[in-house]
């Protein structure tokens, strides 16, 4: 079973809780959710989520992958940890999400809307090439992320706000030169990569190994 | 008084030119008034704040921060690294605890360092600069220090979500954090102990590419602060700062609001109570006037 | 000596009693009105020096009875203990300053109260006696248990640590009860990881080898008759029976199997692979540790679905409308036997709400999903059989899924129904209560078989009590008294015995056991008054008095909790206990100037339950709430004792009103007595017609449910009450 995608799911028998907890930051814990639904309540874009994290890992358990892997649910979380700070089982929630929206991603299975997949892809893009991120640059990626129509119009609406910014010296149009960077641009670049190979090598492991 | 030394992790958002420029300043400010000196970590790098995860897996995005650490430790040994940015003490502390606690992630950690030339021992305690002024400085040094009381000004403390969670400020809770009410009010100021947006999601890294949905957010955290009659909203993290400040157009545009609510730091409120200039509080850097700490930073 | 009435009575001025009150005219109202013959009052009463005086005058002035006008009842107990001597209380200080401002206004009705409290307790201690213990005392220390399950056996061995003698009936062959049918136990200690051995041959081993302990296998209790500290029972075995006595009883009669044909739309009855909790241990005990196999095929199990509350919590004809409370912990459990030798087995475990009590509960629930036991809320809608087994189909509750699973096996978690013997007092028959057989053959006059309370369980005083049956030296503990897993079961007969054990001791001192532990008095009856209206034996709440053979009421003094509820009861007001009777609160009833009509001076007689109500007045007078200077309280062993003939006394005597304060009544009754303030209402129910016929507004007398906690509500109910009265004016009787 080399490619994950082929995985046929079984109902409620752990086969897809068993590829998460393989492959997600922290998809160990998904078992021990006891379905409380404090999550769910906890969540400030809960109303935009197609499943909240609750549902999610009883997804998970009942072997609903494709739902769960291209559901929009982890690129609607803020990041805020309210869930994972009131979990009474103290399941590391905000982790989870993160991890589950990485391994969908790199699955292929992340959703095309809403665009934060995309736009966190960017921003990571952003910050390995100099090793600090460029605000502007990443901004002006964001508005064009649609092609360049939309981003035009995008790019009118926020025109108060980034004159605001470079008013107040909050943002400098000089970034778009290259701006802030770190010296040791090689050796940061050599590190993410060997970390990015460990990574890779584990999860073509547990592959090999049937998960 | 003897200078206290910190590794300073600033963070891509407080860089010149960047969204949380004034935020340094500020912090500059009050690290002269107390006597702090806060060491640069030479040639950090971005953290990957909670939004890398799209690009990034869990151990390259671990490695981002442990290369910070392993600066610190070689070139600030024996400093605890200190960061004024919510996402980058996360990060950082996240980090930290990540590896003490799992060997093979710590071990791999290592191996991808290594080809930057660097080791990590990882034994160095990860701060928030607002622990440094309550547990280090002390509410009562904090307050000696005032030379203009911020009396009379009504303040709602906009926590946030990051410097409050997971970890937190040591001794506060999650639900109800009172740091930053004290912080205020040991500037003289008045601390509105009813707003209840206090810790609320203004969207984080979404604001962005969630626009609608976080001004909502935002929006409730601005009705409420006017509902308890604030002056101003006070917060110590970056991302909310930017996000509660410059959407309030938006949000009026799409909402018939009239917002014009002032966001200052905590440390440009500190600064202007400590005496300093405008400029040197951070006060040139807000979109929105705070026109009663312009009057007093003035005088 | 007894027969000498020597009243003396005794002031204190201290706790500001002296400032507050014209000592002076309280010594005149102890003299006059009460006819005390030696009246003193004291600075500091309860100290040394005031309680030497009292003794002195008890030794060389002979008084044989004392009247302590001073605190509470409640308050120094020890130092106004004298055992030689009737003792009464005027309660002066929670009963009168402190509940009355400190006012020139106020001066003259508190002044009035302190004074008729005085009058009221000369009155009351003129008609006691000192009480003497039962004469029928016995003590025999060796207890009854009667089923040799985990409760029983758990009550035998602790029992005959604490040094008393255990014969134990148990019906089957064997000792064990439904534990020794289990292949493990539910984790008992920590980590509670695993399944964990029964236990249960290490017990049976430590009750063979036990001198003290005697075992009936195969036998029944064929009759029962006395009282604590003399049982007599006759032990059936094979045709054979013996007798033995026992100083007193513990009930482990444990539970009986949920009927799975009950439950044919989930394969119950129907379907070979669908089985309950202990038929699943049937299948765990035939695999001794290798593969579990379905009935059907003989086939390994390699997925099974566990149901929670099967047939439970539901108020469907035929299911059982509460909790087990064993049974999700239980399926952790079974669920473990699979998962912990083949990991691969699928486990699922179908719930509505899972509840894992107990110490360890949380801690083995987290270990049953480490173990990748899934987890799933879902209500099944029926299990039918499909091509290769059983299948589920069920409602995922948070998916909102429908869902159709075949399994090879189903484990349906129902429920414990209490075996508790034949319900004396018929209540509605419903599935729980399908036993009918007696457990204890009683042969009281009031059933053969502990009262019940619901769903067959049987009745305790849940909150204060919980091992008290209604029958006083019979214990029940485990599964019969509520249900109950291993651990509970344990706990529960621990201290059942404890409570056994208190009680044949208790009684071969001939004092009462329960509530009131240490009272000497009990109730006796005068034959000549007595009508044989059996009211008495009926109401008594615990099924003390049998007859004798003349018809008459017959008092099993050992088997009397004190209530006073017989005597509430007995229309010709014959039964009295020593130092509690009809006169001595028809006396104080009498003993008090009532003012006049013009007066604008109310009076109110409040009879206070001295366990709840009573207390919560002192406690509001810690307060120092304020109430009405209207009110006289008298307080009562329970409500169930207050005798019709005290509220004609009152109203024939002037008073405007009486108030009746009692426990909770009903099926969460806190009764301390169980049925004495549901026996109060009911009679007051009666006197409706009996009021009208004097021509008094039924108000005039009102009882009320009070708790010990309702310290702000009763002086409320009183203010008002008295407000009321005031409305509706002075009672017509005033003068005559
Ligand atoms: S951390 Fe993410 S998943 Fe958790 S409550 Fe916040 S937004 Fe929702
Ligand atoms: S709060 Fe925790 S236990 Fe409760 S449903 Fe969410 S993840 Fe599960
Ligand atoms: S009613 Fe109460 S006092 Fe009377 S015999 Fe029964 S238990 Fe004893």
């Amino acid at each position: 079973m080399s490619n994950p995608n082929q995985t046929i799911p079984g109902q409620y028998r752990g086969n897809f809780l068993r590829e998460v907890e393989a492959n997600v930051e922290e998809g160990e814990w998904v078992k021990m959710c006891m379905q409380c639904g404090v999550c769910a309540g906890s969540c400030p874009l809960g109303p935009y989520w197609d499943y909240p994290p609750q549902q999610i890992f009883m997804m998970i358990r009942a072997g609903k992958r494709e739902e769960v892997l291209s559901s929009t649910s982890m690129w609607m979380c803020t990041s805020c940890y309210n869930c994972m700070v009131r979990c009474p089982r103290e399941l590391p929630i905000t982790h989870i999400m993160h991890g589950l929206a990485t391994y969908a991603k790199r699955i292929g299975k992340a959703p095309q809307t809403p665009i934060t997949p995309r736009f966190a892809q960017k921003f990571w893009d952003n910050l390995t090439v100099t090793g600090r991120v460029n605000e502007l640059k990443l901004g002006l990626a964001l508005y064009f992320i649609n092609g360049i129509g939309e981003g035009i119009q995008t790019a009118m609406k926020m025109q108060d706000i980034g004159l605001g910014m470079l008013k107040t010296k909050r943002m400098s149009p000089f970034e778009i030169l290259g701006g802030h960077g770190i010296k040791d641009k090689a050796g940061f670049r050599a590190m993410l990569k060997k970390a990015e190979e460990i990574e890779l090598a584990k999860i073509a492991k547990n592959q090999v190994a049937g998960v | 008084m003897a200078k206290r030394d910190y590794s300073f992790y600033p963070g891509c958002s407080s860089q010149k030119g960047a969204s949380a420029s004034n935020c340094t300043t500020s912090i500059n400010a009050i690290c002269d008034v107390l006597k702090i000196q806060l060491n640069e970590i030479p040639d950090w790098n971005c953290c990957s704040a909670s939004i890398g995860y799209a690009g990034g897996g869990e151990l390259p995005r671990l490695t981002l921060s442990a290369r910070n650490l392993a600066l610190s430790e070689q070139h600030n040994p024996g400093q605890d690294v200190v960061a004024t940015c919510a996402a980058c003490w996360l990060a950082t502390r996240e980090t930290t605890e990540r590896l003490a606690h799992d060997d093979q992630l710590f071990t791999e950690t290592k191996i991808a360092l290594k080809e930057a030339g660097l080791t990590l021992q990882n034994k160095t305690p990860v701060r928030h600069f607002v622990e440094v002024l309550i547990e280090d400085v002390g509410y009562d040094a904090l307050k000696a220090a005032v030379k203009k009381p911020l009396t009379g000004i009504k303040i709602a403390s906009y926590v946030g979500c990051q410097t409050n969670r997971p970890f937190g400020i040591a001794g506060e809770s999650f639900e109800n954090p009172l740091y930053l009410d004290k912080l205020t009010e040991a500037m003289g100021a008045t601390a509105l102990k009813d707003y209840d947006k206090k810790v609320a999601c203004c969207g984080g890294a979404l604001a962005f590419s969630e626009p609608e949905k976080s001004q909502d957010l935002i929006k409730d955290i601005l009705q409420a602060a006017y509902d308890v009659g604030a002056d101003m909203i006070v917060t110590p993290c970056p991302v909310c700062q930017m996000n509660v400040e410059v959407y309030q157009g938006l949000i009026n545009q799409r909402h018939g609001t009239n917002f014009n609510m002032p966001v200052v730091y905590y440390s440009t409120l500190m600064a202007v109570a400590y005496g300093k200039s405008a400029s040197e509080s951070g006060l040139d850097g807000q979109v929105i006037r705070a026109k009663q700490l312009d009057a007093l930073a003035g005088r | 000596m007894a027969d000498i009435i020597k009243i003396g009575a005794y002031l204190c001025k201290g706790c500001g009693l002296g400032e507050r009150l014209n000592i002076g005219a309280l010594e005149n109202a102890a003299k006059r009105a009460g006819k005390a013959s030696v009246v003193r009052s004291h600075g500091f009463l309860c100290n040394q020096e005031g309680v030497e005086l009292i003794k002195a005058d008890i030794e060389k002035e002979g008084v044989t009875r004392v009247v302590i006008a001073a605190c509470s009842r409640r308050a120094k107990t020890e130092a106004f203990r004298f055992d030689e001597v009737a003792v009464s209380r005027a309660n002066l200080r929670e009963g009168v300053i402190w509940i009355r401002p400190d006012t020139k206004e106020a001066k003259e009705t508190t002044q009035e109260m302190a004074e008729d409290y005085v009058r009221m307790a000369c009155a009351e201690v003129r008609r006691m006696t000192l009480p003497t213990a039962n004469p029928k005392a016995a003590l025999n220390r060796r207890i009854l248990v009667v089923g040799g399950g985990i409760s029983g056996m758990t009550a035998a061995l602790e029992a005959s640590q604490a040094g008393y003698g255990v014969t134990i009936v148990e019906k089957t062959d064997r000792l064990g009860g439904w534990a020794g049918r289990l292949y493990k136990r539910v984790a008992d200690r920590y980590p509670f990881a695993d399944p964990a051995d029964t236990g249960v041959a290490d017990m049976v081993k430590a009750i063979q080898s036990d001198a003290k302990i005697t075992v009936h296998l195969n036998a029944l209790v064929s009759r029962t008759s006395g009282a604590p500290g003399r049982f007599e029972v006759e032990i059936t075995s094979g045709g054979a029976a013996t007798n033995e006595t026992f100083g007193s009883i513990i009930q482990a009669s444990g539970f009986t199997r949920y009927d799975l044909a009950n439950l044919p739309e989930m394969g119950g009855g129907t379907l070979k692979d669908v089985v309950d909790q202990a038929g699943l241990e049937e299948l765990a005990l035939a695999a001794a540790g290798g593969p579990i196999k379905r009935p059907s095929d003989g086939r390994e199990v390699r997925s099974v679905i566990f149901v929670q509350c099967a047939g439970q919590r539901s108020e469907k004809p035929g299911h059982l409308p509460y909790c087990s409370g064993f049974c999700c912990t239980t399926s952790i459990k079974q669920a473990m036997y699979f998962k912990d030798r083949n990991p691969e087995i699928d486990t699922v475990v179908l719930f509505s709400d899972l509840r894992t009590p107990g110490a360890g509960g949380e801690d083995f629930y987290r270990n049953g999903q480490r173990k990748g036991v899934t987890f799933a809320k879902g209500s099944v809608r029926a299990v039918v059989q499909g091509e290769a087994g059983p299948v589920v189909q069920f409602q995922d509750e948070i998916l909102n899924d429908s869902v159709s699973m075949p399994v090879d096996l189903v484990v349906l978690a129902t429920g414990q129904v209490a075996n508790a013997g034949v319900n004396i007092e018929n209540a509605p028959e419903s599935a729980e209560s399908v036993q009918k057989v007696s457990i204890l053959n009683l042969t009281y006059r009031q059933g053969p078989d502990v009262p019940q309370l619901k769903h067959g369980f049987s009745d305790s005083h849940f909150i204060c009590f919980p091992y008290e049956t209604r029958r006083t030296g019979i214990y029940t503990a485990g599964p019969v008294r509520r249900p109950m897993d291993i651990a509970q079961a344990m706990e529960d007969a621990t201290g059942a015995t404890l409570k056994a054990i208190q009680t044949l001791e208790n009684a071969g001192l001939g004092r009462a056991a329960h509530p009131r532990v240490g009272d000497l008095s009990f109730p006796t009856f005068r034959r000549e008054g007595c009508t044989q209206c059996k009211r008495c034996t009926v109401e008594c709440p615990f099924g003390a008095i049998d007859e004798d053979e003349q018809r008459y009421p017959q008092f099993n003094e050992a088997r009397c909790r004190r209530c006073g509820t017989c005597m509430g009861a007995c229309p010709v007001r014959v039964i009295s206990f020593e130092n509690y009777s009809v006169e001595t609160v028809g006396q104080q009833v009498k003993s008090l100037e009532i003012p006049d009509e013009f007066s604008g001076k109310p009076r109110v007689l409040i009879f206070a339950c001295e366990n709840d109500a009573y207390p919560a007045l002192d406690m509001a007078a810690q307060n120092r709430l304020e109430y009405s200077a209207y009110v006289r309280v008298i307080p009562v062993r329970c409500l169930g004792s207050v005798n019709t003939i005290w509220l004609n006394d009152a109203l024939n005597n002037g008073y405007d009103g009486v108030m009746l304060m009692g426990c909770q009544k009903g099926e969460n009754y806190q009764c301390h007595f169980v049925k004495g303030s549901e026996m109060a209402y009911y009679r007051m129910s009666k006197i409706g017609d009996t009021l009208k016929g004097m021509n008094l507004d039924t108000e005039r007398v009102t009882t009320y449910e009070v708790a010990i906690t309702d310290i702000h509500r009763i002086p409320k109910l009183i203010n008002d009450y008295i407000a009321m009265i005031e409305k509706i004016g002075p009672s017509p009787f005033k003068g005559f």
